[in-house]
């Protein structure tokens, strides 16, 4: 596991794309986060401890679109896809995790068409 | 205001300024249904009552994983008013998986990847209104994938 930044600049945390077909903008998340269970051992039998993405949170234009809240049982290197109705060209999605060690991260994405 | 008083008062606030976003998060994360190792506690623990089984809930994934670390699933929900959608896994260590929240026009819709540490039934519960609407799927998992 690399070194989260706590601020949340880490560029490469997250990979993201908002793409807008129709009325509707796909958006599309792809987070770097280990996702420890706590029950996994390491080579020497000892156990890893848990880490995880708690909370998610997306908006648009600053406004809140959607909130998940994960447990262990999200892979590693989470996935995400949701979808938003009402959103342009050139609006910002913004999408930020938070994990169950105080570690955050945060990116945006404009808003583009498919 | 002596020096000694101002600076405990300044120190008190930058405190209380600092722990709050803290503990506002952890208290926004359902501790006891996502680490209960029994699907009907986490259901309670979400507030979940009196479901009703409905087909306009939709999950796609696949009907066998061969490895139950990444099993992609696709919800959507077709029930007018879908607040939230939680998924959940019978048979894994700690059920609950993940419970979303749709606002200001994200449609009831989600695509993640979960773990499943056996063959088990994937439920979807959705919340509409005061109501709550169930469907499950069934996936054959050949490896576990819950370390």
């Amino acid at each position: 596991m690399g070194v989260v930044d706590m601020t949340g600049l880490n560029a490469d945390n997250m990979k993201m794309r908002a793409q807008l077909k129709g009325d509707v903008t796909e958006v599309k998340v792809l987070m770097s986060h280990p996702m420890e269970t706590g029950r996994k051992k390491d080579d020497f039998d000892r156990l890893i401890p848990a880490h995880f993405v708690q909370l998610v949170t997306a908006t648009l234009n600053g406004k809140t679109v959607l909130e998940a809240q994960w447990g262990t049982g999200i892979s590693k290197n989470p996935y995400l896809t949701f979808r938003l109705k009402g959103a342009k060209v050139g609006d910002i999605v913004s999408v930020t995790w938070h994990d169950n060690l105080g570690e955050t991260a945060t990116q945006d994405i404009v808003v583009t068409q498919a | 205001m002596q020096r000694r008083n101002f600076l405990s008062l300044l120190f008190g606030t930058a405190t209380l300024i600092l722990m709050q976003p803290v503990n506002a998060l952890v208290a926004l994360w359902n501790k006891a249904a996502f680490e209960t190792v029994k699907l009907n506690e986490a259901t309670k623990n979400l507030a979940i009552h009196d479901e009703i089984v409905s087909h306009d809930i939709q999950i796609i994934a696949p009907d066998r994983a061969e490895n139950g670390a990444i099993v992609q699933v696709e919800v959507q929900s077709n029930i007018a008013n879908t607040e939230t959608i939680s998924i959940l896994v019978e048979k894994n260590p700690t059920p609950l998986i993940a419970h979303f929240k749709f606002s200001n026009g994200a449609e009831p819709f989600v695509v993640t990847r979960i773990k499943m540490a056996d063959t088990s039934d994937i439920k979807v519960v959705v919340k509409a209104g005061s109501q709550y609407f169930t469907h499950s799927r069934n996936v054959i998992v050949l490896e576990n994938g819950c370390g």
